[in-house]
């Protein structure tokens, strides 16, 4: 089978599957009151690139003023998803802006490019640290405003840290899939993973500072479903 | 050991031993940048050697010097300069003992290794850094034999510098944090080596050696003394397993520890510390062996305390001990008193870079203490050979009798 015959057929399947699947949605919510964020202290260069009045805190909990919580990445375990869409040539974006990553969170598939841009007059270096045997570290240096990285993993790994070195204050996370049915809650909240076949599935949401993941068994038809989480905020050091 | 030197060894020079105590301050520096390297969490911020962003490292722009380039790469440089200084160090060293065939094959045998190290090429670093291991163990073993060949710790001292240089690069190039461990435990015993060759070529030494042999030690303190040292090297050999794991402080109270006396280490507590912690750099999660490594750490500190304040006790107690062994255990014991202070310092401060890289400085300095308070110990006659003399010549008085 030529090339052009392989995209007609994945069009064609991917087509198939989405007419059946169903959208899966919902919530994620802090209960209690997050620890205060750190300031960050920028170095000069970085420091202009922010208003004088502005500090850059971390972004551990970003939470609207009902608990609504960003940052949480929602995903399906993988178990019965061997048979799940490979990437489409669709890239994945992690920018560099103002001396900060954006998003803090974000989510991959395994295979899947990642376009890492630097949007900053400054010198960065990107350092994806992974840990899970198979997915390659690397550390390459970005020209100020230089030509984009690409980065594939080949294995699944939840969360796969990536860090500029020459600004430690600089991190980010990418959850890899092998599959694509995952989401990033926004600053409502929200989120939605799209076009899943419909089964049981065990649904995780994992924010950086939950502790351990939460999980729910959920059975999705085709009309969607709708699944909230409810994160506690860490109790206080002593 | 030492004790069967020749004077001819004190004769090396006042400006030899200026440059050695020069070049031991040289080092000094080089791992208290070394320390804030690792402190601030930037040792990846060039990511290439063993040139810097494509660069020669010596024509790199200072105008690129920024964030945790500067600390990375001014490491680099000063690390550069210190081999260059170990280099004519021994030479020096060799060129006033030797002459000859001998001389020419040492001026030889240091500077080739200068010049390939000039190439800037990371392939000519792995054969230089595997010779360096036996290099070093002979320069070593050969000073150990003939303690008056003090060009033989010249020797050690210039493949133990390469191997340095190369293993911070290897830790660069090939991304292992263990290589991180060797580079920082390696650096404290390269400061040991340079202290002990400046004070080897001071006129104090010899002065210090001769009073030092009239006075007699029992073993047990001797022994003590090298428990004291082997002890120290593990807590060097610990902090730095510490640290070069990059997961900042895993465990942030004191005197308590999570809250406990010995902190739970078990699946949920650690998720627990995880979540609680609000790190701003990107430091790794702490695990329950980091935990354990920490609290080890800790008990670690409070042996090593002990065992300094015993022998001190014993030193400014006993009538009969000098002023050189006196000297260095007050200096011993002063600083181990201010490391134990560091220590909670950075723990209860949430290790700020500056108070770590204290906290590493004095402990390169403590086990410089610590090894000459081995070696001056060690310059003392024992009880156990006072006692043998005192019998040899009872059994020559009763022949001569007879």
């Amino acid at each position: 089978m030529n090339s052009k015959n392989c995209l007609i057929a994945t069009y064609f399947i991917a087509t198939v599957i989405s007419s059946v699947a169903a959208d899966i949605s919902g919530k994620v919510t802090l209960k209690g009151t997050p620890p205060k964020e750190i300031v960050v202290q920028l170095d000069p260069l970085c420091g202009k690139l922010h208003s004088a009045d502005s500090k850059v805190t971390t972004r551990h909990f970003v939470v609207g003023q009902s608990g609504e919580l960003a940052d949480v990445f929602v995903y399906l375990k993988s178990e019965g998803l061997s048979n799940a869409p490979k990437p489409t040539g669709q890239t994945a974006v992690l920018d560099q802006k103002s001396c900060l990553y954006h998003p803090y969170i974000l989510g991959l598939q395994t295979g899947q490019t990642l376009v890492v841009k630097n949007s900053d007059p400054v010198l960065h270096n990107v350092h994806p640290s992974p840990v899970v045997d198979g997915n390659k570290e690397q550390n390459k240096a970005q020209l100020p405003k230089g030509p984009d990285l690409k980065f594939i993993f080949e294995m699944e790994e939840v969360l796969l840290k990536f860090k500029c070195d020459i600004h430690p204050w600089m991190f980010a996370y990418v959850g890899v899939l092998s599959h694509p049915y995952y989401s990033v809650t926004d600053k409502s909240g929200a989120y939605t993973i799209k076009n899943v076949p419909p089964g049981k599935y065990t649904l995780i949401a994992l924010h950086r500072k939950s502790g351990k993941p939460l999980s729910q068994a959920i059975t999705l038809g085709e009309n969607g479903l709708a699944a909230n989480f409810t994160i506690d905020a860490p109790e206080p050091l002593k | 050991m030492l004790s069967e030197s020749t004077s001819s060894r004190f004769k090396a020079g006042f400006w030899l031993h200026c440059f050695a105590l020069f070049v031991g301050l040289c080092t000094f520096a080089l791992i208290a940048v070394g320390g804030l390297v690792t402190s601030k969490g930037v040792g990846m911020a060039v990511p290439d050697w063993p040139n810097s962003f494509g660069y020669n490292m010596f024509l790199f722009p200072a105008s690129e010097w920024i964030g945790g380039i500067l600390y990375e790469h001014s490491h680099r440089l000063i690390a550069s300069f210190v081999g260059l200084l170990t280099v004519v160090l021994a030479i020096w060293i060799w060129v006033k003992e030797t002459a000859g065939k001998v001389k020419t094959f040492g001026i030889i045998a240091f500077t080739l290794p200068l010049l390939l190290m000039g190439v800037r090429t990371f392939h000519v670093f792995i054969p230089l850094a595997i010779l360096s291991v036996p290099a070093v163990i002979y320069g070593i073993a050969r000073f150990m034999k003939s303690p008056a060949e003090l060009r033989w710790l010249g020797w050690s001292a210039v493949f133990a510098v390469i191997l340095q240089g190369a293993m911070g690069g290897f830790r660069v190039e090939f991304k292992l944090d263990y290589l991180g461990i060797i580079h920082g435990t390696l650096a404290q015993l390269f400061f040991l080596l340079v202290i002990a060759i400046a004070v080897l070529t001071s006129q104090w030494w010899p002065a210090s050696r001769d009073a030092l042999k009239q006075i007699r030690i029992g073993t047990t303190f001797k022994t003590l003394t090298v428990v004291g040292l082997v002890l120290i090297f593990c807590q060097l050999l610990l902090g730095a397993t510490m640290r070069h794991q990059h997961a900042g402080l895993a465990v942030p109270d004191f005197p308590l520890a999570h809250g406990k006396i010995w902190p739970d280490t078990d699946s949920d507590s650690i998720h627990r510390y995880n979540q609680q912690r609000m790190e701003s750099t990107a430091i790794n999660s702490i695990t329950s062996f980091q935990i354990q490594l920490h609290m080890i750490h800790r008990v670690m500190a409070l042996l090593i305390a002990v065992i300094v304040a015993a022998v001190s006790w014993k030193v400014f107690s006993s009538k009969n001990l000098n002023r050189p062994l006196r000297q260095v255990a007050a200096i011993w014991s002063l600083l181990t008193a201010i490391q134990v202070g560091l220590g909670i310092f950075t723990v209860i401060k949430g290790k700020p870079a500056d108070i770590a890289t204290l906290h590493v400085l004095v402990g390169a300095l403590i086990f410089a203490a610590s090894g000459l308070t081995v070696v001056f110990a060690h310059q003392t006659q024992s009880f156990v050979s006072v006692a043998t003399e005192k019998l040899a010549s009872r059994t020559l008085t009763a022949a001569l009798k007879s």
